[in-house]
């Protein structure tokens, strides 16, 4: 030690947010751009021209609604509707399950509020049979597809009409049908998934893209990696969404490295396209993705967007954020609600006004709750009305091996014990 | 199950090679992908010739990721390919394991079939050629524990290509080990004797085109009255051998597949035999031998005579200079043979 002790001790950097609980939020390092100021390149661009947007921000809807710039994506007054009504549709929705949650019909739900462009923009910009990898907050995408209400409900509550077989946590959704990968607590695993899809769609001379999802902080999983560099090597045709909503439960996104550089800014390190977007921008996010989308479906490689957004609510409702940022944050985003700024974008064309809102909100609604009580009939979790026992023993393989049957003949065993009045002409409807 | 009459020679390597090019020529959902594996054919060249036949979209080196490698086949499996990515040694696998264990063995399950990962990662394992640490190591028992996977290990060139055209056909992912040290000859753990060409071992003559030895189904390689032996791989050829040389009446059983194993004829054996080895050259605690010693033991506790007997490596890493020490020879299944024959 003797021969350093002249030398400065070495320190430790631990990041730290600039608010915590009882503390006024800071956004001044945000750095805003101006609206509508981000230049566009072509579709079919080298890698390269797109790196300063990687440190930039797309933006399109200004203050007073209007669209702006290069990336304004010019949709019809339908379309803008249409995107309004998912995004609605899909906060009708998780408000409903986090209520659920809380009457005690499920163990577990996890809301998109703020984030609802995020989801509901890149499943329009998308083609329907793009098959997307999602992490676990993309449910606009389901709603936005039209996956019914209903099957979505049926897998939060665990039910006997859950496609799931109530064999995955709530949200944890799977449908094929609707070219939505099955949904992993595993973080980041889904990346190199979707670069492997799209391989195979170009190994197969197919025109379908990938698109995945993953949030800021799971981008320091190694999968991430390992997804980017698949990406670049084989110019795979995929998408990949890093959706920056500065919290990763409790942990804010200098832990995965946001306070040296930009997600997005990961791109250049690969070689591949990057975009930085306004994440409360539908229209930008929308841009963003349908730029993206043309480049890989053109061969011309894969994108990774960075959706700067900022999760309003917790991160399940088995969180409190009250006890780690600041309560003052979600009202002071800078970058605002996304229904609010496509609602006034609408209003600002002519093509939109407060009482068709109102109305709307309500018929969404009174919708969810429709699908609410229909699903309830088929059950809630806890309450008996699950799937067979012997489903349990089912799909672990195509078929059942000999200790797997054994072990389902000693569940069944087991349930003859514990409820011994229990007759099979009851059905499977038992606790 | 083989559909043709002829059949060649053929070493360990030579029959995966031929497996899969046999699945590649059938069905054009199969593509191949790892490290090395394309022009170059591999570095044990399972892969030799493949890339230049079938093209470099259906066989292409990876980088060095095995993280992605599995990643990027379970997401090809999921578009409607049948992947068979090689994880260039077993030891290297393990950057690999979130995406083997958490998403190619749970696919199925936890979207009630809708996505299937009908992978089969192919790696060579095991000791015996002075890998090291790195290079030797048998990790199966890592695999087995996982609800979903199956995890399957040849001894001989037939088996190889017949069990691992089933693994490839099958639509769950499976582990396929291939013992190295036998790629090139059977071994019978005399390590300080010329290698002996598979040539001269009636398993190395391999049927001409399609079949299959279906996984899940173990072979008694020998029948005997005296102890039953459970082994597979490279140590199947070590534990014949001493019994031969030790005059054991043992009947021999090769599993083949560890999961699903075949419960049926090992209960079928012990209980005829009424004792039982498992050799093993993976380490010792919570090896698939434990697993193996547990079942026995459940199925055929009445018929046993004697304590079931575990051969295994030591629970240390794979040491170069002291490969012999560690590795399971003749000397530690002697004692234990004599052990359990005694009376």
């Amino acid at each position: 030690m003797a021969e350093f002790a002249n030398q400065q001790p070495l320190a430790l950097h631990v990041p730290e947010p600039k608010a915590r609980p009882g503390a006024e939020p800071d956004w001044s390092g945000l750095n805003l751009p101006p609206v509508g100021a981000q230049p566009r390149p072509d579709e079919a661009c080298a890698a390269a021209d797109t790196w300063p947007l990687c440190t930039d921000l797309i933006r399109v809807l200004d203050e007073n609604g209007q669209a702006l710039g290069p990336w304004n994506p010019r949709l019809d007054p339908e379309t803008l509707r249409a995107m309004l009504r998912n995004m609605a549709l899909t906060r009708a929705f998780d408000e409903r399950m986090f209520r659920g949650q809380r009457q005690g019909k499920t163990s577990f739900y996890m809301k998109c509020t703020g984030e609802e462009a995020t989801s509901v923009a890149p499943a329009m910009a998308l083609a329907a049979d793009d098959m997307v990898f999602p992490s676990y907050r993309q449910q606009g995408i389901l709603i936005t597809r039209g996956y019914p209400l209903i099957e979505m409900i049926n897998q939060i509550y665990s039910n006997k009409a859950d496609k799931l077989k109530g064999r995955q946590l709530p949200i944890m959704y799977s449908a094929r049908d609707y070219g939505f990968f099955t949904i992993s607590g595993n973080l980041a695993t889904q990346l190199p998934q979707a670069v492997g899809w799209a391989m195979a769609s170009a190994i197969s001379a197919d025109t379908r893209i990938a698109a995945a999802w993953v949030g800021e902080g799971s981008t320091a999983e190694g999968d991430f990696h390992s997804a980017m560099t698949f990406a670049t090597v084989y110019n795979a045709p995929v998408v990949l969404n890093v959706v920056n909503n500065q919290w990763a439960i409790s942990s804010f996104s200098g832990f995965a490295g946001g306070e040296r550089q930009t997600f997005a800014a990961r791109a250049i390190g690969y070689g591949v396209a990057g975009l930085r977007v306004d994440g409360n921008d539908p229209l930008a996010v929308y841009a963003a993705t349908r730029w993206a989308a043309n480049r890989a479906r053109s061969n011309a490689g894969p994108t990774l967007i960075e959706h700067f957004t900022y999760r309003a609510e917790g991160h399940s409702t088995s969180d409190d954020p009250s006890q780690y940022r600041s309560a003052q944050e979600r009202s002071t985003w800078p970058l605002g609600d996304p229904i609010v700024r496509l609602k006034n974008h609408l209003i600002a064309l002519g093509e939109w006004d407060e009482d068709r809102q109102a109305a709307m909100d309500q018929e969404l609604a009174e919708a969810v709750k429709a699908a609410t009580r229909a699903a309830e009939a088929n059950g809630v979790l806890g309450h008996g009305l699950h799937h067979p026992f012997h489903t349990m023993f089912e799909d672990v393989f195509e078929t059942l091996p000999w200790h797997l049957q054994e072990q389902s003949e000693q569940a069944m065993r087991e349930r003859r014990i514990k409820w011994p009045d229990w007759r099979p002409e009851d059905g499977d409807d038992m606790p | 199950m083989t559909d043709q009459g002829t059949s060649r020679r053929m070493t360990m390597i030579e029959a995966i090679n031929d497996a899969l090019d046999v699945m590649m020529e059938r069905d054009p959902a199969v593509v191949i992908m790892g490290e090395d594996v394309g022009y170059f054919g591999g570095v044990f060249r399972a892969t030799a010739g493949l890339q230049k036949k079938y093209g470099k979209t259906r066989v292409f080196d990876t980088p060095i990721s095995e993280c992605g490698i599995i990643g990027v086949a379970v997401g090809m499996g999921a578009y409607g390919l049948r992947p068979v990515p090689e994880i260039q040694f077993a030891d290297y696998i393990y950057p690999g394991l979130d995406q083997l264990v958490s998403e190619a063995a749970r696919l199925r399950y936890r979207s009630a079939g809708e996505f299937i990962a009908p992978l089969t990662v192919r790696s060579p394992f095991g000791g015996g050629i002075f890998g090291g640490q790195t290079h030797s190591q048998s990790p199966e028992a890592l695999f087995t524990h996982v609800a979903g996977l199956k995890t399957v290990i040849p001894s001989n060139p037939h088996d190889a290509k017949g069990l691992l055209i089933a693994a490839i056909e099958d639509n769950d992912p499976v582990v396929f080990f291939e013992p190295k040290r036998i790629y090139n000859g059977p071994f019978t753990g005399a390590y300080d004797k010329p290698v002996e060409p598979w040539s001269k071992h009636p398993d190395s003559e391999v049927p001409e085109g399609h079949y299959t030895v279906p996984l899940g189904k173990a072979r008694v390689v020998r029948e005997g009255e005296a102890v039953t032996v459970l082994a597979y791989g490279t140590m199947v050829h070590v534990a014949h051998a001493v019994c031969i040389d030790k005059g054991v009446d043992a009947e021999v059983i090769d599993l083949r597949t560890l999961v699903p194993l075949d419960i049926a004829t090992i209960r079928e054996s012990v209980r005829k035999t009424g004792r039982c080895m498992i050799v093993h050259e993976a380490t010792r605690t919570g090896g698939f031998g434990a697993e193996l010693s547990a079942l026995v033991q459940e199925h055929c506790f009445y018929e046993l005579e004697v304590p079931i007997e575990r051969v295994t490596g030591f629970d240390t890493p794979y040491p170069h200079s002291l490969e012999w020490a560690y590795f399971p020879g003749a000397v530690r299944i002697g004692e234990a043979l004599d052990r359990i024959c005694k009376d």
